[in-house]
């Protein structure tokens, strides 16, 4: 047997690249065999995984899985899609680390902010133009569907306090603070150790232009994973930009990935 | 009173509580986290904690900026 876009096929002497093509998706342009694209026509050997692409062409849930499970490995894939990821905070940090978890085809999102779009956001934040006024979570929902329109996400258009947390995350397996403000990040990173007891991945100082490689990931505490070098404060004459927001939020993307990786198997805490 | 306060040995003349440690080092209590001896201690505790000879404590204070 062999799976040809996801499909069981039976498998026969002699069948090659060409003939399968002909035979499933005579109008492919694009070959991706065992996980690599290959412009070569070759043999087909049992427990192959073949998948046929027409450029332009939407692939449906099933053929979507497959390129990423091959893209990323079956534990990879296995280890995430049934997870579900909390991320407080919307903005620069929030709105990239959303996007590359959707890449990675985490299984659920829960996306927390209260606030809209604005021009100011646009030198960090994923978001476009024609998004400005939207809350930044319908933005980000839309985005993410335009990605990978196969996930679960959840958004929460609120302010994230103490006593909502519980409430909007107790179903995330492992949670990440994006939020700017340093009196958010503490309420949220306490609440997540004491109350959830789960993983939080939290972020404290990215803020200026230098010293992009001075960000470091530790963890200080037990469950606790923090990002930055510490002392880079947003203050006047030293913003956020893009380069290093945008690596703390891949460094939480990274950190995260790992701590599913090492979450027992079996159903979803 | 001696503490290791993220993993330096500081000593105190008075006993001391959370809050009064963080006055003492400057440090924001709305922008901390605190581990007391591995447990979280709650924002709402940290006048009533109190601090003995030989406690360990980890505090990481937040920078703004996300």
């Amino acid at each position: 047997m062999i799976k040809v876009n996801e499909k069981d096929v039976a498998w026969v002497d002699g069948m090659t690249l060409a003939t399968l093509r002909a035979q499933h998706k005579p109008d492919a342009d694009i070959t991706v065999y065992n996980g690599f694209p290959v412009v070569d026509d070759r043999p087909v050997t049992r427990g192959d995984r073949v998948c046929f692409i027409r450029r332009g062409e939407m692939p449906s849930a099933a053929e979507m899985r497959q390129l990423i499970v091959s893209r990323h490995s079956p534990a990879v894939y296995e280890a995430v899609c049934d997870r579900t990821v909390g991320i407080a905070g919307a903005g620069g940090l929030g709105s990239a680390l959303a996007i590359a978890l959707a890449r990675l085809s985490v299984g659920r999102l829960i996306i927390a902010d209260f606030d809209v779009v604005e021009p100011s956001n646009l030198n960090r934040q994923q978001y476009f133009c024609e998004q400005i006024g939207m809350l930044k979570v319908d933005a980000m929902k839309a985005n993410l569907e335009r990605i990978n329109p196969y996930l679960d996400v959840t958004t929460v258009a609120e302010r994230i306090d103490a006593g909502n947390i519980a409430a909007h995350f107790a179903a995330a397996d492992v949670l990440a603070e994006c939020f700017d403000n340093p009196e958010s990040k503490s309420v949220f990173v306490e609440t997540c150790l004491a109350e959830l007891r789960k993983p939080v991945v939290a972020v404290s100082g990215i803020a200026g232009h230098a010293d992009a490689d001075k960000l470091v990931c530790r963890e200080p505490m037990r469950n606790f994973h923090l990002i930055g070098d510490g002392v880079s404060a947003a203050q006047p004459g030293c913003g956020l930009m893009a380069p290093k927001v945008g690596i703390a939020a891949h460094m939480q993307a990274g950190k995260i990935l790992e701590l599913l990786l090492d979450l027992p198997p079996g159903a979803p805490q | 009173m001696n503490l290791t306060v993220n993993g330096e040995s500081r000593t105190f003349e008075q006993p001391l509580s959370v809050h009064q440690l963080l006055t003492e080092l400057s440090l924001n209590e709305k922008r901390v986290v605190i581990e007391l001896n591995e447990a979280i201690v709650d924002k709402d505790s940290y006048v009533d904690t109190l601090l003995s000879d030989g406690d360990s404590l980890e505090i990481i204070q937040f920078v703004p900026g996300g």
